[in-house]
């Protein structure tokens, strides 16, 4: 065998262990983001999930004003943790709309009775279409949409006190 | 106490690893007869200490001694028996311990029973198998402790996932533990023969029976695998290219290819770098797999939960003994004497292709599995699965399939072409009758189980090609060995592409007493009702499957729910007949009261895991046929490997 | 009171983190095309799109909600005609190439394709300084 090729399978170890070592010291995140990001909002159209609230469609999203669109469901967990989140910042004059991931009348109703209802508008996610559309990986996920209907932001996960900093310097910057 | 007593006995074998390492090396280097007359006393303590400490291991699950921290976490007091036993392996500490302890009973009864060796190199083994043993007594001394105590005590523990209280966790683990050991033997085998330079056919024919006995478990180990997940989680697959699967698919192939490898080497004194090359590739490949499980760093339905320091301590041992390995081939191969040469028309030149092939398919699956690693340092993430797994290492396997018809009848160090197409003349009748077939048929299949129903056929008329105009009543056993195990490889292929193409789905929500076909079934739905096990209630639905006129078949599938932990499972109802399996499974009722109702006609499924366990019976056969052929040369004292004979491979 | 913690956490363990949609799945998610073929091309397509919650499984081979809901949009895609190819790039738009298990072809993954062939041709190489070459007497 040739003097070079006999290091080969030592070079390729090598690479093995970089690429390997960098996996351990820098772990993936395993949540998936979204990629819509910058992008236009996608079209979208959902009933009203609650009596007395509109339902929600892409068209509410382009009136001018930077807003949050809030995935959540009434049999989610972190979604009840991070209600008293969402309800201050309602306070603070920011709106909501609520897309309901598979959700019953009776139980949203239930919820938000009981939690608080911060949301403008609730739409009715029964298949999750809309979710998907938004690349939305779970609930609860918070996106920031300006007023283009561009999508600037997003919070994978409830909101708490680590990341509303950063939730609402991006709604200043969607301005 | 007992806990204690495990640690204890662990510490001790940890030790005398060490001991038989140090002793084994100096006593090597210095020549020293005394030094060397302990190693295997020592080996043979450490594998009975190492025992002891997995019983002990096993003792506390049995018991479901909650102060054991691995025992709450991972064991349930209402768990059945056999799960509590075959629980102790069922999460990473205890795996790792159930490793060690093959690793050092095997070096035992190496020290104990191995008469065939060179002394020098017997002791050389036993050194590098404790080498290797005390990098991972370290790692679970140090980093994952099976016996650490938990206080306060728990009430009960957190129960063993649903999907592994199956008897395939009794079987496939252990399987699997002993295949990894037996090529870390080979490892040592190869390292003893680059450090004393003498690598030639003695070195081989002492090797070849580890690699053949690792073939066997990893063959089989694999196969369980396969048949557990097809059905345990409830859809039918059978293979995912899942990283943990891919981890124990790149011994196997490494595996193969040495196994042909030494043979050549032991017959022909041929490929001598290419099967210590090979050795050590496939301990790396191991070591490799062993790595991916338990760092974390891939996502898998079958890893165990980890966390990064022990991801770590792994990538050094990793280092250590690859790198190490691998330096010591770039070192000291140049210096072994090259062997005989020999054309490419031939035996030799086709298992060279042979090992080229297995080599690539085993760089694809490993660049396949890490390669998400790679992008993700580049800030993206990609998932990388069958759609390229099966065209990129398919491909190169079926090729491989060819050469399989072909090389079995090849002559030692050179061959006519002609001569060898008018051996295989009824398998390539036989493909081209097949090819028509399909031709006119007009199956809707994709172009892979196209092409492998017709190699399977084939390969599958190839394999008996060595036997014709053979006496066959004294064609030695392990020439059978070879065919059968070649068959098997035909069997599964044509279980694959079968399956693959002509797989029959029907996704209903049915009615009590309504019928619907799938394939030649009429499957009707008789009942369904509550029933409960030792840890789970579930749903239990009847099915009567009929075909034709034939007698109907009562399958009950079940929709569980596990109560430590709580888990939803599906457990399918399995109906085998000679051509295929109809698979069924409940699922959810709809609003409405109908139950869902997955059903599957699979034809020829079960050729996939039968070709498995044929292939391991023909490495078995090899194994046996082997061992008497190496017996009675040396009662003739003769060589067992006239290297003249144009005769047979393993 | 420290086992009583304990106990607690433990059981907060073994519970799910979150408590399941009381809906059923959508409509489409396990019903055929009536559409032998269609059914087959989106079938195709659920195997190789990864299902977003679990531990690497496709959309066809998993009981999560998420993957039931995405079957049912796949069918109903497949169904109106949409071709397979302008789901999976809707998809891999939203969520990236991760969501795909057949990975994008560029310059990043080029070395998935020629890293193979390269062994395959270096071996070729290795190979051949081993064969004997035929001497014309």
């Amino acid at each position: 065998m040739k003097h070079i090729w006999l290091w080969l399978p030592l070079g390729l170890f090598v690479l093995f262990f970089a690429v390997v070592a960098n996996g351990l010291i820098n772990p993936a995140d395993r949540v998936i983001m979204s990629t819509m990001i910058g992008k236009p909002a996608p079209q979208f159209s959902l009933p009203s999930a609650v009596d007395g609230l509109p339902g929600v469609g892409v068209a509410n999203l382009r009136d001018g004003k930077p807003k949050l669109v809030n995935i959540f469901a009434s049999w989610c967990i972190p979604c009840a943790s991070e209600a008293p989140m969402l309800e201050q910042l309602a306070k603070q004059g920011i709106e909501i709309h609520g897309i309901a991931i598979r959700d019953r009348r009776q139980d949203l109703d239930r919820f938000l009775a009981r939690y608080g209802n911060p949301y403008a508008r609730i739409g009715a996610d029964n298949d999750a279409k809309a979710q998907i559309s938004f690349g939305s990986a779970g609930v609860p996920e918070t996106f920031v949409v300006d007023g283009k209907g561009i999508i600037r932001y997003q919070i994978a996960g409830d909101i708490n006190p680590s990341n509303v900093g950063d939730l609402l310097t991006a709604l200043k910057a969607a301005k | 106490m007992i806990a204690e007593i495990g640690l204890a006995f662990l510490w001790l074998a940890g030790v005398l690893a060490g001991l038989q390492l140090i002793i084994g090396a100096i006593g090597l280097r210095t020549d020293r007869a005394e030094m060397m007359a302990g190693v295997r006393p020592i080996a043979m303590v450490q594998g009975i200490l190492v025992g002891l400490s997995f019983w002990c291991l096993v003792a506390v699950f049995m018991q479901s001694d909650m102060s054991v921290k691995l025992v709450a976490l991972n064991s349930h007091s209402a768990k059945p028996m056999l799960f509590k036993f075959a629980g102790t392996w069922g999460n990473h500490e205890g795996s790792m311990l159930l490793w060690v302890a093959v690793l050092g009973v095997s070096s035992g009864l190496i020290a104990a029973f191995e008469r065939a060796l060179k002394y020098r190199t017997h002791i050389a083994t036993l050194a590098a198998q404790a080498a290797i043993a005390l990098g991972f007594y370290g790692f679970l001394i140090f980093s994952s402790n099976p016996f650490e105590r938990l206080n306060p005590v728990p009430l009960d523990g957190q129960g063993l996932n649903p999907l592994l209280q199956d008897p395939g966790l009794a079987f496939h683990p252990p399987t699997l533990y002993f295949g990894y050991v037996g090529i870390s033997v080979a490892f040592s085998f190869a390292v003893g023969a680059l450090i004393e330079r003498d690598v030639g056919p003695a070195f081989a024919r002492a090797m070849r029976p580890w690699v053949l006995g690792a073939w066997i478990f990893l063959t089989l180990g694999i196969t369980a695998g396969s048949y557990w997940a097809y059905y345990e989680l409830g859809w039918g697959g059978w293979w995912f290219w899942d990283p943990v699967e891919n981890a124990s698919l790149m011994p196997w192939l490494a595996a193969t290819a040495l196994l042909h490898s030494v043979a050549v080497l032991a017959t022909r004194d041929g490929l001598r770098a290419w099967t210590v090359m090979l050795a050590v590739v496939a301990f790396s490949m191991s070591m490799v797999g062993t790595f991916l499980v338990r760092s974390g760093i891939l996502t898998s339905v079958h890893s165990f939960a980890v966390d990064p320091t022990r991801g770590g301590f792994l990538l050094a041992l990793l280092v250590l003994y690859i790198g190490g390995a691998m330096a010591l081939f770039a070192l000291r191969v140049g210096t072994v004497r090259e062997g005989n040469q020999f054309d490419l028309m031939s035996r030799e030149g086709a298992l060279v292709i042979n090992n080229l092939l297995l080599s690539v398919i085993l760089s694809i699956v490993l660049v396949g599995t890490l390669y998400p690693l790679v992008t993700e340092a580049m800030g993206q993430k990609i998932s990388i699965g069958a759609p390229y797994f099966n065209s990129a290492a398919g491909y190169p396997a079926l090729l491989l399939v060819v050469i399989m018809i072909m090389g079995p009848v090849m002559r030692w160090r050179r061959d006519e072409f002609k001569a060898v197409m008018q051996r295989i003349a009824l398998p390539l009748l036989a493909t081209a009758l097949m090819l028509l077939g399909l031709v006119l048929a007009r199956p809707d299949v994709g172009i892979l189980p196209f092409l492998g129903l017709l190699l399977a056929v084939g390969v599958g008329v190839g394999s008996f090609a060595p036997l014709w105009k053979r006496n066959l009543r004294r064609t030695p056993l392990f020439t059978y060995g070879m065919v059968i195990a070649h068959f098997g490889i035909a069997l599964s292929l044509g279980g694959m592409a079968s399956e693959s193409g002509f797989i029959k789905e029907k996704l209903v929500a049915v009615n009590i007493g309504e019928s619907n076909t799938v394939g030649p079934y009429t499957v009707k739905f008789l009942k369904i009702e509550p029933v409960a096990g030792p840890n789970w209630t579930a749903m239990e639905a009847t099915l009567e499957a009929r075909r034709g006129d034939g007698e109907p078949m009562i399958l009950r599938p079940q929709a569980r729910m596990f109560s430590n932990p709580v888990t939803p499972t599906n457990e399918a109802a399995i109906g085998t007949v000679l051509d295929g399996q109809l698979y069924l499974n409940i699922g959810e009722p709809t609003p409405d009261g109908r139950w869902q109702l997955r059903m599957w006609w699979k034809p020829y499924v079960t050729f996939i895991w039968l070709g498995g366990i044929l292939v391991a019976l023909g490495g078995f056969l090899s194994l046996i046929g082997r061992a008497v052929r190496e017996k009675s040369a040396r009662a003739r004292k003769a060589s067992p490997e006239p290297f003249a004979s144009g005769d047979i491979l393993v | 009171m420290i086992w009583r913690t304990l106990l607690a956490v433990l059981l907060v363990i073994a519970s799910p983190a979150a408590a399941d949609s009381l809906l059923p799945d959508a409509e489409m998610a396990n019903v055929q095309l009536s559409d032998p073929a269609k059914e087959r091309q989106a079938k195709a397509l659920m195997e190789t799109i990864r299902c977003l919650v679990c531990q690497g499984q496709s959309i066809a081979d998993s009981d999560a909600d998420m993957a039931a809901d995405m079957r049912a949009l796949i069918r109903q895609r497949i169904d109106k005609g949409e071709a397979p190819e302008s789901i999976r790039a809707w998809l891999v738009e939203r969520y990236g190439s991760w969501v795909s298990y057949a990975p994008p072809a560029s310059t990043i993954t080029s070395p998935l394709w020629v890293l193979p062939i390269g062994f395959f041709l270096i071996g070729l190489v290795l190979v051949g300084g081993r064969l004997k070459v035929k001497r014309k007497k």
